[in-house]
Order: C-alpha cells, then sequence, then structure tokens
C-alpha cells in the first residue's frame, strides 16, 4: 500500500463533520403565523380609519379599549394555563375585529367585557390558537348582543360627535321604515351602522391587500357575497343594496375568511360561502333584526367541522373512474 | 395503449387538444388545475450558464453495491484484481436491478462498508484505486438499431447498468419492459427544483445523444410518439431541442413548454400535466404504474446513458451533476460514479463559509449528508452545500388551518389531518385518507406558516403504514 491509503479507506464514517442533518425540505417559504396576523391587522386599518373618521374620537376609544383587553385577557389566561404568550396578533384582530362590529355609542365597558368573553370563552377555553370552534370576536358580540341588546341598537349619524341624534341604519331603515338609503353612501360609509362596517370602499381596500398576497382565499367572499346578491335579485330585493348594507362585507373578507373557523378544503370554503349567504338573506327577510352576517358565520362556523369530515377532494389517481375499475376487478 | 379503462380518448390526438374551441378550454382548464396546485419557488439556478466541466480521475472511487431500486448486487471480483473502466464489478440475477462498473481503471482496495449517501447507514462498496491510466473496456457499439431487437437492446441497456438519472434510480431496464402497451414516452427535462442545472446544461451540451437516446427507447417501447417536456424557465433548451429535433427530422418527436411549477418533474404529475391521464393510485391493488396509462417517463440523462450504451458501448461509469450553494465557484460537472463530496468540492474551490449542511439532490427533496467523504452514486444530480448562517431552525407552533397545505398538495390530500393523526400514531386513519398517495414532495412543509414538518411526518407515517401491511 501507497503512503497515505490506510487513512483514505479508514472508517471515518462514525466521525462528526458537525453538518446538521434535518429532514427535507431544506428551504422554507418566508412566512409565518405572526407574518398573516400583522398583514391582517395592516388590511384592517382602512377600515378602522374610516369608522373614527366617520365616527369620532369615542370610536377610537372603543377599539383601543377593546385591543388591550383582549391582549390583557390572552395574557393573563396564558400565564394561569401556564402556557408561553406570543405577540403573535391574534389576540389584537379579534380585539379589533370585535370592536369594528359594536355600535360607536356603546359605553367604555361593553368592549372590555366583550373582548374579555370573546377570549376568554371563545377561544381559551378550546384550547388557545387554532383550536377555537366559533370566531371569537363574533362570539363576543352574540354575547353583548344577548345581554344588552338595547346598546348594541342605538345608531348615530355618521360626524356626529358624542351626543349625536340616534339614526337607523339602512338594513333598520328599510325594515321598519321602507326606506332605501343610495347606494353610493352606503359604498363610502356615509350611513349609521357599526364602527367599522359602514365603509364598503375601506373593506375592499383591505381585502384587496389579502387577496392579492393570498392570505384569504377569495373563494369565501365570493361565494359568500354572490349567494347573498344572486338570492336577494331572485327574491325581489335590491341585491346592490343588501351586498353593500350592514355587515355582510366585513364579515365576507375578515371574518369568514377567519382560517381557524373555517373549512380547509377549496371546495368545503364555496360550501361554507353558500351556507352563510342563505343564512344571511333568511335572517334579513324574515328574521326579527335587521342584520345577520354574525349569526350566519357562527352557525356555519358550527358546520365547519362536518363540511371537513365530508368534502374532501379525490387525491391524484383515485377519481371516479379508477375506483369503479378497482371495484370492478375485485 | 396501455390500459383503455383509465383513459376515455378514442385516439391520443384528443387528449392533446391541438384546436378547437372546446380543446382548447379543455386544455386552459387542465392546466389551470395542474398549476393552481403545486408552488412556485424561488429559482437560484446559479450555475445555468456555466458549461459542463469534466473533473480529473480521482485517486480514489468507492462503488456502492446498491445503486438502484431493487435487489441489491453482488459483488464479482476481488481485493487487488485489477480493473478496467466499465468491467462489471457487481451484479445480481434479479431482475429489478441493475449491475454496477468500475469507473476507473486500477486496483480493487477492499470491499467494505462505507457509509451511503441515500441509505443513510453503512452498505457494501467496492474501493478501486487508481492507476492513472484510464483504460476503458472496450464495449459494443451499434451503428443502427435495426441490427438488433427490442430484447437484445433492453439486455445491451440493463448490462450498462443504466438506472434512472432523474435522482430515484430506478433501474431503466425495467421500465422499458412495461406490463401494458405504451402510446406515449415522455423525456423528463423538468428539473423543477430550484439550484439543480446539470439537467438543463446537458440538454444544451448533448443534446443529439439525448434525442438519439430518446429514439432508442421509442423503438423499444414501440411508442407512437415522443414528447419531450421542458419547463418555461430554460428558454434556450427549448430552442435547442426544437433545432435538434427538426435537424433528425424526428417526426414523431415534439417540445412540450410547460409552466414552471414545482413538484412538476415527478413522473404522475407530469403525465398529468402533459396528457391529463392520472396514473391509477391502486391497480389490483397494487401501486399504479404510468404505463397502466400508455406512458413511460425517462429522464434527460437517461436517455443520455442510453445513448451512450447502446451508440458507444460504454457503461454507466459518469454522469453530469451541479454542485452548487455554499461553494466558491459552483459549477456542473461530469463526474465519475463514486467520487466523494470532497473531490467535488474540492474541484468548486472548497467551501465559501463556513458549512450549514450538505444535501445530495435538490433544497426540496434532497438527503442531508453527514460526512464529505460520502460518495456519488449514479442517482446524485446535485450537491447543495448551504451556510451555516443560512441553514436557521425555525420553531415549530400550532396549526392554524389556514389550509395552504392543502392548496398546493399536489395529490390533492390534506397534509394538516395527516400529519395530525401521524403525531396520534393514528396509522389506520392516514391509510383511510389515502396517504398512499403521497409522493414526498415536501410542498406542504414548504409553505406552511407555522413550520410543521409535515412530509416529514407523513412521510413517517406512510413507511409505518407500509411497514405494517407486510407483517
Amino acid at each position: 500500500m501507497r503512503w497515505g491509503e490506510e487513512k483514505m479507506i479508514e472508517d471515518l464514517n462514525e466521525k462528526d463533520e458537525g453538518f446538521i442533518v434535518s429532514a427535507s425540505p431544506h428551504i422554507r417559504k418566508d412566512i409565518s403565523v405572526e407574518k398573516i396576523m400583522y398583514l391582517v391587522i395592516l388590511a384592517l386599518m382602512p377600515t378602522t380609519v374610516a369608522g373614527i373618521y366617520f365616527f369620532g374620537y369615542h370610536a377610537l376609544s372603543i377599539i383601543i379599549l377593546s385591543v388591550l383587553s383582549a391582549l390583557i385577557t390572552e395574557f393573563l389566561i396564558l400565564k394561569v394555563r401556564k402556557k408561553e404568550f406570543r405577540m403573535d396578533g391574534s389576540a389584537i384582530i379579534t380585539g379589533l375585529l370585535l370592536a369594528l362590529v359594536l355600535p360607536p355609542t356603546v359605553p367604555w365597558w361593553v368592549p372590555v367585557v366583550g373582548a374579555v368573553f370573546a377570549i376568554a370563552i371563545g377561544k381559551q377555553v378550546f384550547g388557545g390558537l387554532g383550536q377555537n370552534i366559533f370566531n371569537p370576536a363574533l362570539v363576543g358580540r352574540a354575547f353583548l348582543m344577548a345581554c344588552w341588546p338595547v346598546l348594541l341598537t342605538t345608531w348615530i349619524v355618521p360626524f356626529g360627535g358624542a351626543d349625536a341624534i340616534t339614526a337607523a341604519t339602512p338594513l333598520g331603515a328599510l325594515k321598519l321604515e321602507h326606506i332605501t338609503t343610495p347606494s353610493i353612501q352606503l359604498f363610502l360609509g356615509n350611513v349609521g351602522g357599526c364602527i367599522g362596517e359602514t365603509s364598503a370602499i375601506a373593506i375592499l381596500i383591505g381585502a384587496s391587500i389579502l387577496l392579492t398576497l393570498k392570505i384569504i382565499d377569495w373563494r369565501i367572499p365570493l361565494s359568500y357575497i354572490g349567494t347573498v346578491f344572486l338570492l336577494m335579485f331572485f327574491l325581489g330585493q335590491d341585491p346592490i343594496f343588501h351586498v353593500l348594507a350592514g355587515g355582510l362585507m366585513l364579515g365576507a373578507f375578515f371574518m369568514a375568511t377567519d382560517y381557524v373557523t373555517g373549512p380547509i378544503t377549496r371546495w368545503g370554503r364555496v360550501i361554507f360561502g353558500i351556507g352563510a349567504g342563505v343564512f344571511v338573506v333568511v335572517f334579513r327577510l324574515w328574521g326579527g333584526m335587521p342584520g345577520g352576517v354574525c349569526y350566519s358565520i357562527l352557525l356555519m362556523n358550527a358546520f365547519t367541522p362536518l363540511i371537513d369530515r365530508y368534502v374532501k377532494p379525490s387525491p391524484l389517481g383515485w377519481g371516479k373512474k379508477e375506483r369503479k375499475i378497482a371495484e370492478g376487478s375485485k | 395503449m396501455g390500459d383503455p379503462r383509465y383513459y376515455n380518448n378514442k385516439s391520443h390526438k384528443d387528449d392533446e387538444a391541438t384546436g378547437g374551441m372546446m380543446n382548447r378550454a379543455k386544455k386552459f382548464f387542465w392546466n389551470w388545475n395542474i398549476v393552481s396546485k403545486g408552488v412556485s419557488l424561488p429559482d437560484y439556478k446559479i450555475t445555468e450558464y456555466t458549461p459542463i466541466e469534466t473533473i480529473n480521475i480521482p485517486d480514489i472511487v468507492v462503488i456502492h453495491l446498491q445503486q438502484h431500486i431493487g435487489a441489491p448486487n453482488e459483488t464479482i471480483v476481488k481485493v487487488g484484481e485489477e480493473v478496467k473502466v466499465g468491467q462489471k464489478i457487481g451484479d445480481s440475477k434479479s431482475f429489478v436491478s441493475a449491475p454496477v462498473h468500475a469507473s476507473i481503471s486500477g486496483t480493487v482496495l477492499a470491499i467494505k462498508k462505507e457509509i451511503h449517501p441515500s441509505l443513510g447507514r453503512g452498505s457494501t462498496a467496492i474501493l478501486i484505486r487508481s492507476d492513472g491510466k484510464d483504460q476503458w473496456v472496450k464495449g459494443e457499439k451499434i451503428r443502427d438499431l435495426s441490427e438488433k431487437t427490442k430484447e437484445d437492446l433492453i439486455k445491451i441497456i440493463r448490462e450498462a447498468g443504466v438506472v434512472g438519472l432523474g435522482g430515484a434510480a430506478f433501474p431503466t431496464s425495467v421500465k422499458l419492459s412495461p406490463p401494458d402497451k405504451i402510446d406515449t414516452l415522455i423525456i423528463n427535462g423538468c428539473e423543477c427544483e430550484p439550484y439543480i442545472t446539470a439537467d438543463h446544461r446537458s440538454m444544451l451540451e448533448n443534446g443529439e445523444r439525448i434525442i438519439k437516446g430518446a429514439e432508442i427507447f421509442m423503438n423499444i417501447l414501440g411508442a407512437e410518439r415522443t414528447i419531450i417536456a421542458i419547463e418555461a424557465n430554460k428558454p434556450d433548451a427549448i430552442a435547442k431541442m426544437e433545432d435538434l429535433v427538426d435537424k433528425f427530422g424526428m417526426e414523431k418527436m415534439s417540445i412540450s413548454k410547460l409552466k414552471t411549477r414545482y413538484p412538476q418533474g415527478f413522473e404522475k404529475m407530469l403525465i398529468k400535466t402533459v396528457l391529463n391521464r392520472e396514473v391509477p393510485l391502486k391497480v389490483t391493488g397494487r401501486p399504479g404504474l404510468p404505463a397502466n396509462v400508455g406512458v413511460v417517463v425517462q429522464n434527460v440523462g437517461t436517455a443520455k446513458a442510453a445513448y451512450d450504451a447502446v451508440y458507444e458501448g460504454k457503461p454507466l461509469v459518469e454522469r453530469v451533476l451541479t454542485v452548487t450553494g455554499g461553494v466558491k465557484e459552483p459549477k456542473n460537472l461530469l463526474i465519475r460514479v463514486g467520487t466523494r463530496f470532497s473531490s467535488l468540492i474540492e474541484a468548486c474551490g472548497g467551501f465559501r463559509d463556513e458549512p450549514g449542511k450538505m444535501i445530495m439532490g435538490g433544497p426540496m427533496m434532497g438527503l442531508c449528508q453527514i460526512n464529505p467523504i460520502t460518495s456519488t452514486i449514479k442517482g446524485t444530480n446535485c450537491l447543495l452545500v448551504l451556510g451555516k448562517e443560512t441553514v436557521k431552525e425555525e420553531e415549530e407552533t400550532l396549526c392554524i388551518r389556514c389550509g395552504s397545505c392543502v392548496e398546493v398538495c399536489p395529490v390533492n390530500l390534506i397534509p394538516t389531518d395527516l400529519a395530525r393523526y401521524a403525531r396520534n400514531r393514528r396509522f389506520d386513519l392516514c391509510e383511510e385518507n389515502y396517504i398512499g398517495a403521497c409522493m414526498g414532495c415536501g410542498a406542504c412543509s414548504y409553505v406552511c406558516p407555522s413550520k410543521i414538518p409535515l412530509a416529514q411526518l407523513i412521510g413517517w407515517a406512510k413507511d409505518e403504514v407500509g411497514r405494517r401491511k407486510n407483517d
């Protein structure tokens, strides 16, 4: 043997060379839960700013109180549960969304109670982020609606200030007084209603960010709004009015699209949207209250596990044809 | 034409959607369907314009006996024996196997366990020391394909040890003896993984051989046509191959330009994109094969290897691979099979920064190597080095059910559910949800915002399901 040859064939396999070993893939997309959450918050900013613009500083204080209460509740509960608290932005979204679906006239303690309930009962009881069945912000609103219905249905006209005259929402006006609000006013948001749901254009600006970045699936808002539009059209109502009025826009783009409480498959999401749309139409036309977006989404949240269980795409190479042949050859 | 039950088309002309509104709509729909699945990855093809360079013959090569999917080979040389380049040194009687050959001339130094780059454990290998002469065994050269029968050609390809060079290393001779009638041969020039450019450069520099090799396959299979599938990010390769097809007057050959998408280069995906045929998941209890739908897919590198075997009498002892990432000069190299990774890295000027990971294969499906002394095998298409800074372990968080993994899964599975079942050791649920369809492309792990190792969990559960079935 030549010099050095022993070294060449020596068993070097066991030697640790310090290379990292991990399973593939070795590259990951530059995305994280935090990034998604903060992008959603960014997308909600036009709506938030529009709400403050129309309804003044009281709206701002409602938003701040709601977000802070949500964050503090999340922090405390996680502390009790001995889990690590992460500023992943999910509690901020819950607080923000809750504030956006409250009327601008509610006293300061309403958003606080709502946010605490939303985080504690709507989210943490189920096990925290990713485990809840119902959209936490809507759980909070449903709770407030059940306890203080009068406070939650007292509306003011925009630019009214603290002691403004009360006014009906466009949907309420239609239902109770048969007055139709012009669509352009609804589109811009210069009407009575919840802090965040009056301005369709602000919602669309934010939603376009999320749709472009593919953070939310276009199938849910399209099937949701599309169902309401078509059903209202065939039932002889003004479909454009019904799409723009009330909380439908905000609900379709920011609440029905909540990952945790919606179906996971493409067709499941379409079914979710259609179902929610049908509920909205039923509540608006035959229900006791003018709105219905909140309850339509909560109801469909309850259907989500069922949809996920039965709506699954067939794997590649195992469609109807292949199954039939496999059964035939048995 | 394969098993006609699996596709309704009366003739193959229908499924290519050559004209007419309906056909165009059909083509658009299936393109959309396929492109809407999978992921678009960053390219990182840094060696795209680097011509293939032949590296010096190494002093020592390590020829693993198991370099393919199938039965392992047995040694047919003794320690101390003189061998020439191309001499068969390991063979098996089994049908699903391919022999191995000496890739340098010299002396057999040892037959011992060496670390295997893809099995990840010690595996018997033959070590050969070079005598520096590079003497080749003279093989039989065939001038015209009509000289030989199909069976003879398959035998030549088997004896030359040709395996699929796209990475999986399935014996080519087995693929060329399909159970069903084949109407279409697809030559895979997709190279959908980032970083790798070996096939791209091969198409540019060895295009003639690839076309001729494809012709051999077409003759053996009796296929009616050949489609060379290349992704749109290689316009020069597409132009080159189109020129060559015209030049050789290959009437039955055509080029299919595909949208760049991962994991398009996978056999089943490619058949779906190019022909809109789905390889059945199961056929009478066994996993379905492309041959069941009348298709055989071969990599461009395999076509070149078949050319070398048939027209030049050269067994598979060298191949083109890409050495890229954290090395000083990333290159495309023509190497002898069995060259150690350390020699490749040396040929590329050494590590650029402190290396963190050394990967055989691409960044999506490649395997981590623990030691640079490990040697290349026939299926090694890339050696990727990732610097220590770029390799960061990301903390896993809870699933938020965003559906990204479902959105990208090319075989329509629900990766997050499967991974959860795997964690809970519910292999029955895994099986119920068709875990066997998973190709392990890793697209789900790539997109997961919660950084859950979905592909790893699913891969493990898939193995476990298979193991339990066999028991």
